[in-house]
């Protein structure tokens, strides 16, 4: 009788700690595939900067006759990320072109000519969201990151991430505190 | 002024607006068994309770948040009629990791918006012609923020719940009420041989019944203004530009107009009181809190971040 209710609550331990240690596998699962996610979610704007420049720089070759040196390094930045290996030279890259645009866009403000014309607008209006939503989308990113990190630091989901080999994720690493805040681009339309 | 993280502002709205739903549950299950015991049932009294309160959420989480948007007469949009307010919007799903939602333009010259939806995958965000004319980008992003971390929490859903149960608190309470007043004029104290225990239980439920009836639709507001808090501090979290909100909060409540389209039941869905934006906020029966503390709120956090580059330009 006695070995019997042991039995019963061995039994039931065991239900309750597989039962917990299956929540929390599984939460780190997601939280993984978040930070994953996330990360592609990154490139995604990216490349959808690399597909609006060459619209805008057309658009602008007639009006900036004097400024082509600003238009050339957005281009040749641009062709730089585009063609960057591994994530630390495209960091590079990338961050570079946010350098180049932002040049270009403060000259664009002083051609209130051409930033009136209805397809520079859009166009600008288009480049500076997409810059915001690469801001944005890093902030998701680390966010995400600091989530995924923590949660397999804790105790006890820890032991969990040693036995299913759940590690640090990186930080996206940014070289000023200035660079953090989004949005960083202002055009004040409409 | 001391300054005060956007994470220990959300943990702190979050465990209050928590603990308020709790109690509004708990009033609504001992109103439920403290009728039922005046009238010798107390499991009966639960049951109609719960189901009470049950039935109405079913039909308010399938049907409720398409409501708010034909009260308000809102007409959807798509990137090419206004491709700014949709890339804000764009941008802050991005930032709070969330489904793009619907987007929707409400053509009245007041400022206001609110965002709906019973789960982040069907969520639609809404703004007056009037915000989209009078502010600018970054301030436009602070409002987006705010709504788009209504979506994020849950608040909707957080808000229809209690609703329904505070709403289903008052119906129990008001027909105990009127069938106990009516039973009393019949002249059933005539019978009255009853033992002093029911007499007890009567005098005990009919004191509930009326206090429920008071404080339950107070929590109820008092859900609604933290709910709003939370927003503000978690749309801080997306944005990291605290002043662009308060100065849309101020341009909101300073230079604004009634929206009087807006039905009293939706009142809490918007950004600031759409009835009286000016006096907004404050009482024990408002929806929203007084918008001199979620400014002041904001202007906390504020301190922590920088000013973006371009605006100090300006």
């Amino acid at each position: 009788m006695e070995s019997w209710v042991i039995l019963v609550i061995v039994a039931g331990l065991v239900i309750v700690l597989l039962l917990w240690f299956f929540g929390t596998y599984n939460g780190l699962v997601s939280l993984r595939n978040q930070v994953k996610n996330a990360w592609s979610q990154i490139d995604v704007q990216l490349k959808r900067r690399h597909d609006l420049i060459p619209n805008l720089v057309e658009a602008c070759k007639g009006y900036m006759k004097f400024e082509q040196s600003t238009l050339e390094k957005v281009i040749q930045a641009r062709n730089m990320a585009m063609s960057a290996q591994g994530v630390e030279q495209s960091a590079k890259a990338e961050n570079m072109l946010t350098g180049a645009l932002k040049s270009l866009f403060a000259l664009v403000e002083s051609y209130p000519d051409l930033k009136a014309q209805q397809n520079v607008g859009q166009l600008m209006e288009e480049l500076a969201s997409t810059e915001n939503k690469i801001s944005f989308a890093r902030q998701f990113y680390n966010d995400s990151v600091m989530r995924y990190n923590t949660r397999i630091q804790q105790i006890p989901a820890n032991i969990v991430a040693g036995m299913g080999n759940f590690t640090a994720e990186e930080f996206f690493e940014v070289e000023s505190a200035e660079e953090r805040i989004a949005p960083k681009v202002d055009l004040n339309i409409g | 002024m001391p300054t005060r993280s956007f994470h220990e502002e959300i943990a702190a709205n979050r465990r209050f607006s928590l603990m308020l739903t709790g109690l509004v549950t708990f009033i609504l299950v001992a109103l439920g068994l403290t009728i039922g015991a005046a009238i010798g049932q107390p499991l009966i009294g639960l049951g109609i309770a719960v189901f009470l309160a049950f039935i109405q959420i079913m039909v308010l989480w399938t049907a409720g948040s398409s409501l708010a948007l034909l009260d308000a007469g809102a007409t959807r949009i798509e990137h090419s009629d206004n491709p700014m307010l949709f890339n804000v919007v764009e941008e802050m799903s991005i930032a709070a990791g969330q489904p793009m939602p619907k987007v929707y333009v409400i053509e009245s010259d007041s400022m206001n918006a609110f965002a709906t939806g019973m789960s982040p995958d069907k969520s639609a965000i809404a703004v007056t012609r009037g915000l989209l004319n009078h502010l600018n980008r970054y301030e436009l992003q602070g409002v987006v923020a705010h709504e788009m971390s209504h979506i994020r929490n849950s608040d909707t859903r957080m808000m229809i719940t209690v609703a329904v149960m505070v709403g289903s608190i008052v119906m129990l309470s008001d027909l105990f009420l009127r069938g106990f007043l009516r039973a009393g004029f019949r002249g059933r104290g005539g019978g009255g041989k009853k033992g002093g225990a029911e007499a007890i239980i009567l005098i005990a439920a009919l004191v509930f019944a009326l206090l429920a009836l008071i404080i339950a639709p107070m929590l109820q507001f008092a859900v609604s203004r933290k709910r709003e808090l939370l927003a503000d501090a978690s749309a801080v979290e997306l944005t990291r530009y605290p002043s662009a909100l308060a100065n849309a909060l101020k341009k909101l409540t300073y230079e604004n107009t009634p929206f009087k389209e807006a039905g009293k039941a939706f009142q809490h869905f918007y950004i600031v009181n759409p009835a009286r934006p000016v006096s907004g906020g404050g009482g024990l029966y408002s929806t929203h809190p007084p918008i001199e503390e979620r400014i002041r709120r904001l202007q906390e956090m504020a301190l922590e971040y920088p000013e973006p580059e371009q605006e100090k330009r300006k």
